[in-house]
């Protein structure tokens, strides 16, 4: 089975123009910074929100067809869809929550508590199956939504943000829940968020969204080789500088981007054009003075943040153009390096990776 | 208080006119209050959740019975439903042969009237407290917008119809102005209690103070009942 998004989606005056595929069997991450539009997005294939342009299609059926007038109603798709603020019925117990589904398809009552109870046991929550959703823990309160969205075995499951809500402790537990829960699962399977190691760790294939478009699809190793844009690189934690490469010399150009130069090496056999450069934080040296060395690219700037990751820390400097570091903590501490330092930092050209725009 | 006649209360309560306009009370003010519901709820929820030009106006106009002297409003209603010259009414008399003024149906008309606009601002706080999210929730997992409105929207609900039907069924109860001048003063027809009280003030006072009594506390048990859920 597959489900294939092709749509533009209008919100006010916010558009989202969306393309990708999704495999049953296979998960998805739709991953983009707040704002990019993932909610729209969301809203439009769950049937909330129809389309202004394009189609949704998930094998045969039709769920939308903009050109036609086609939609098919959010009540009649073969949708689970997992809310961020999971949205359950203050008025209805767990066990009638989890029912709902079931109830509103005409299964009569008995059968649908004894399924919904069925459920809510195999996700731990026997003893909770009474409590209305204010005296659940955000654990529980997870599980039951989650268990609300499953129980009529849908062909497509979309969850939107399912760990947001929760506390570090509860979030790595109920990550792992998801986890398993995904694995059984044999439709497509959708889970949008914003937080890339949720994605790596829950997908197989991520969507990377931003201001409204998708703006690179591929395996987390494939966007790890060759992140597109300079959120996909911040992403996998490198730097990235779209620009123009023009011709410096034999075997060098420079890559003109809006917020400074670098010097970077020319491809062979390359006609000259738009370009994106990447470069791994590592490669970069940081210094106090200005350095005497081989680097072709020294650039100075404010030290904006310093985050460590056990012994090594990833130093952002506002210089032109804006760089990421990565060096030991010893550096660091020897350095003097703090918020507001001024610092020299310098790399080599063929250090820059030059890949097509 | 001081004013009950307590040792005739019991003959007063019991007379053939307290019982009679009492009965036409409780079932005027029942089908007014349950009319106000329901033509209420499809406009609170337009008022709502939709919008068109000149919504202002239509609550404004919704709204009016409420400020305006409930005479005014039975003139108004004589001018559109009075047999003779009503717009309405007068069409209604010659083609059907329907009169609507001194029958129980006119008292139930002008209790709604001025009951209606209460129903109406009751079910829109209602409607505007609600999360529409959690119908957009229920509709993804496979509910048809009547069974959206039947498991969700009402029954989350609940305490603002609860005040929406006692609202207005209090109002329609000691509806006097609207009825008197548009239905009349009947007895058995359109004399519910309020009407009750105002002939037996000029016949016999001791009646008049006990039926007021127990309009107050019948009005005091609606209070009660209502727990504070509106006026909290």
């Amino acid at each position: 089975m597959t489900l294939a998004v092709d749509v533009t989606a209008t919100r006010g005056v916010f558009e989202v123009r969306a393309a990708f595929e999704a495999e049953a069997g296979q998960t998805i991450a739709l991953l983009g910074p707040n704002g990019s539009g993932k909610s729209t997005l969301v809203s439009t294939i769950a049937g909330l929100l129809p389309p202004t342009e394009g189609r949704i299609t998930l094998d045969d059926t039709v769920l939308d067809d903009a050109e036609n007038d086609l939609h098919l109603p959010p009540e009649r798709r073969p949708i689970g869809v997992f809310f961020q603020d999971l949205l359950l019925f203050p008025h209805l117990s767990a066990t009638e929550n989890v029912a709902f589904p079931l109830r509103a398809r005409g299964v009569p009552k008995p059968e649908a508590r004894l399924r919904a109870a069925e459920l809510l046991k195999r996700l731990g929550l026997v003893k909770r199956a009474g409590a209305r959703p204010r005296e659940l823990s955000g654990g529980e309160a997870q599980r039951v939504a989650l268990a609300r969205a499953l129980v009529v075995e849908p062909e497509l499951l979309l969850l939107d943000e399912p760990l947001s809500a929760l506390d570090v402790g509860a979030r790595l537990r109920v990550r792992e829940l998801i986890r398993d829960e995904l694995a059984s699962f044999s439709g497509v399977r959708i889970i949008v968020t914003h937080d890339p190691v949720e994605a790596s760790i829950l997908a197989e294939r991520l969507v990377l969204l931003e201001d409204g478009h998708v703006s690179q699809t591929g395996t987390p190793e494939e966007i790890r080789a060759g992140p597109r844009s300079r959120y996909a690189a911040d992403l996998v934690g490198v730097n990235s500088f779209r620009g123009v490469l023009e011709r410096l010399e034999v075997g060098a150009g420079l890559l003109v981007t809006g917020e400074g130069d670098i010097v970077a090496p020319w491809p062979e056999g390359f006609e000259g054009g738009e370009v994106i450069g990447l470069l791994r934080p590592a490669d970069v040296t940081l210094s106090l003075e200005l350095p005497d060395g081989s680097a072709r690219n020294v650039v100075q700037g404010r030290v904006t943040s310093i985050s460590v990751e056990g012994e090594r820390a990833r130093v952002r400097i506002a210089s032109a153009p804006p760089l990421v570091a990565e060096v030991t903590l010893a550096s660091v501490q020897r350095l003097g390096l703090r918020d507001g330092v001024v610092t020299w930092a310098s790399f080599k050209a063929v250090e820059v990776e030059i890949l097509p725009a | 208080m001081l004013r009950t006649p307590w040792s005739r209360i019991g003959e007063i309560l019991t007379s053939e006119t307290a019982l009679t306009a009492l009965r036409l009370s409780l079932i005027v003010a029942t089908t007014a209050a349950a009319i106000s519901f329901i033509l209420g709820f499809p406009l609170a929820w337009v008022l709502v959740r939709t919008t068109f030009p000149g919504k202002t106006f239509v609550r404004a106009v919704v709204i009016l019975p409420l400020v305006m002297p409930p005479v005014v409003a039975g003139v108004g209603l004589l001018a559109a439903f009075g047999r003779r010259s009503g717009l309405i009414g007068s069409w209604l008399y010659e083609w059907f042969g329907i009169q609507l003024t001194f029958t129980t149906a006119a008292a139930v008309l002008a209790a709604t009237f001025v009951s209606f606009p209460l129903a109406v601002l009751a079910l829109e706080a209602g409607l505007r407290g609600l999360d529409a999210r959690l119908e957009d929730a229920a509709s993804t997992l496979g509910a048809s917008r009547w069974y959206v409105l039947r498991r969700v929207t009402l029954p989350l609900m609940g305490p603002q119809i609860a005040a929406a039907l006692v609202l207005s069924w209090a109002r329609a109860l000691g509806e006097f102005g609207a009825t008197i001048t548009f239905a009349g003063n009947l007895q058995g027809r359109t004399q519910t209690l309020p009407l009750a009280v105002f002939e037996q003030l000029q016949t016999d006072t001791d009646a008049a103070f006990a039926v007021s009594m127990l309009l107050i506390l019948l009005a005091f048990a609606v209070i009660l009942s209502l727990r504070g859920r509106f006026l909290r």
